[in-house]
């Protein structure tokens, strides 16, 4: 196992348009497909614009908490790590061997920033909402707790758990921003998935998950508690991008 | 008498206070013996419901949040219906927490097989850093859920509480404790089985083992007290549960091994857990006809 070297890339901090050439040290596809990069805007803005944490914070209980809930395809999630230094660049070309902490599916033991392992859909929404009450129990008001998930993986059953429960009880430190490439098989009807939240007491909006200006304009609402939420509720941001191919 | 549920309530509500970290997470199971926790501490004793996933993982994501989450209800509940949560949530994320069951084996014995999990502590034997703790008397649940809070930071416990009980508390203690000594076998009663074999085995010249705490498994205890080649293991869960860790233990010595606990099959009759320990050989007399036979003195 590779131990964590000295962090940074040369103290040059990468920009959204390095990110297709550090996600092809890992795949080695020179083009990403839509379902490959359906992640990759949405973690930009949040690295880029959002987050309050930096690799010089991962231990700084004040940090904002980002959890990566669908798992698949983390290509897009370790570029951005490696864009904002939390991970040497060095990493990407090993991903999925043996000797690299980059696996198919994240772990939070071998990877820093990374927050919670993921991979088995469904756990991630849960789990941000027992880290939402376990800051709020400390007094901690400040950092966020924000969490991605994919259409299809709100199937599962555990995030309807969640949804109803996080809603009823009013989280206000909580934001989930679900990509939707409208590849659930049954999909969410005709009010789409923030119907499904909305009704639960969560305060929704739908933006382009392309729209760099319009992703950051909705989580900034979110995070500062300004939405037309009455309740100060926890907060979707459905990131709407192109279907799987 | 008070029983351990009741004892397990009242040692949370005093945890809760003297540590401002220490959480309660139910699925309305028991929500009404924490009422009184829950308006004293609504942000930290949490009912999210009849919602096992949710109970779970939002045990995990306290832990991950720097708290010590106490994670309470009905075994199968607990166990089974929220097996991959405990896997991942706790185990994978590395975040520690106290899973607390009620309803051991056939303690609901009237509720039918929805309500019983005999393969509980196999399941949680199945996840990497986990304690299990097995009292067998409401007196010493209070030593044990200290413990397993105070183990926390290093990792997390399963704590099997039964409202079938032994005649006497014992101290408690992580190793076998000596109950009465014997030179034809070792018989290691599990929890609330003490009493049952110290009635069952009674004027056979065998040593009786007691242990609250099964995983880990005290191996060094077992090689001190075996000598003679024979190990009777009596566990109030699925039977052979603790087989592997015994063998483990005495894996440089010949030994003969006969586990005795609850079948792999379904038993399909209510009645009293006193019905169904005697339906599967547990009670005195059925215990006391396996070890007989077993030690060739019948």
């Amino acid at each position: 196992m590779r131990v964590a070297g000295p962090r940074g890339n040369l103290g040059v901090m990468r920009n959204y348009a390095e990110l297709p050439g550090l996600m092809t040290l890992m795949t080695g596809d020179e083009k990403h497909g839509p379902s490959a990069t359906s992640t990759l805007d949405v973690l930009w803005v949040l690295y880029d614009q959002i987050l309050r944490v930096s690799p010089g914070s991962l231990d700084d209980p004040g940090r904002d908490r980002f959890l990566l809930s669908k798992g698949h395809g983390p290509a897009a999630y370790y570029a951005v790590l490696a864009a904002k230094e939390f991970i040497p660049e060095a990493w990407l070309p090993d991903f999925g061997s043996v000797s690299s902490p980059l696996g198919y599916h994240p772990d939070r033991s071998l990877v820093p920033g990374v927050e919670i392992s993921s991979g088995s859909l469904g756990h991630g929404l849960p789990i941000g909402v027992g880290l939402a009450h376990g800051l709020l129990a400390q007094g901690l008001a400040g950092p966020r707790v924000y969490v991605l998930v994919g259409d299809a993986e709100l199937d599962e059953g555990s995030n309807s758990e969640a949804i109803v429960y996080a809603g009823a009880a009013g989280l206000p430190n909580l934001t989930v921003v679900a990509v939707d490439n409208r590849s659930s098989s049954w999909g969410w009807g005709p009010g789409g998935i923030e119907a499904h939240f909305a009704v639960a007491g969560w305060s929704a909006t739908r933006v382009s998950g392309r729209d760099h200006d319009a992703l950051a304009s909705a989580f900034l609402v979110t995070s500062a508690g300004a939405s037309d939420s009455a309740s100060g509720g926890p907060q979707l941001v459905v990131a709407e991008v192109e279907g799987k191919e | 008498m008070t029983d351990m549920r009741t004892v397990f309530a009242e040692t949370t509500s005093a945890l809760l206070t003297e540590d401002p970290l220490t959480a309660v997470v139910l699925a309305e199971i028991s929500a009404d013996m924490f009422a009184k926790d829950l308006a004293r501490h609504p942000d930290r004793v949490l009912n999210v419901g009849i919602r096992e996933q949710l109970m779970v993982s939002v045990a995990g994501g306290l832990a991950l949040a720097g708290m010590r989450p106490i994670v309470h209800t009905y075994a199968p509940f607990l166990v089974e219906r929220a097996y991959e949560q405990v896997k991942l949530d706790l185990g994978h994320q590395d975040a520690h927490a106290v899973l607390v069951s009620i309803g051991a084996s056939y303690d609901g014995a009237t509720a039918g097989r929805t309500h019983q999990a005999p393969e509980d502590v196999a399941l949680m034997d199945s996840v990497p850093g986990f304690s299990v703790l097995v009292p067998g008397h409401p007196d010493e649940v209070p030593g044990l859920l200290r413990s397993a809070v105070g183990a926390l930071g290093s990792g997390s416990s399963y704590l099997r509480l039964s409202s079938v009980r032994n005649a006497q508390a014992r101290p408690v203690s992580s190793r076998l404790q000596v109950a009465r000594t014997g030179r034809r076998a070792v018989v290691v009663a599990v929890g609330p089985m003490l009493s049952p074999v110290l009635e069952a085995v009674g004027d056979l010249d065998v040593t009786v083992a007691y242990a609250t705490t099964v995983r880990p498994f005290d191996a060094a205890g077992l090689l001190s007290l075996e000598a003679s080649g024979a190990v009777v293991l009596a566990e109030p869960y699925l039977a052979g549960t603790s087989a592997f860790a015994v063998s483990a233990a005495l894996t440089s010595r010949p030994h003969r091994l006969l586990s005795l606990g609850v079948p792999r099959t379904e038993l399909r009759r209510y009645g009293t857990p006193a019905d169904h320990a005697a339906a599967h050989g547990l009670d005195p007399a059925g215990i006391r006809r396996s070890v007989t036979r077993f030690l060739g003195l019948t």
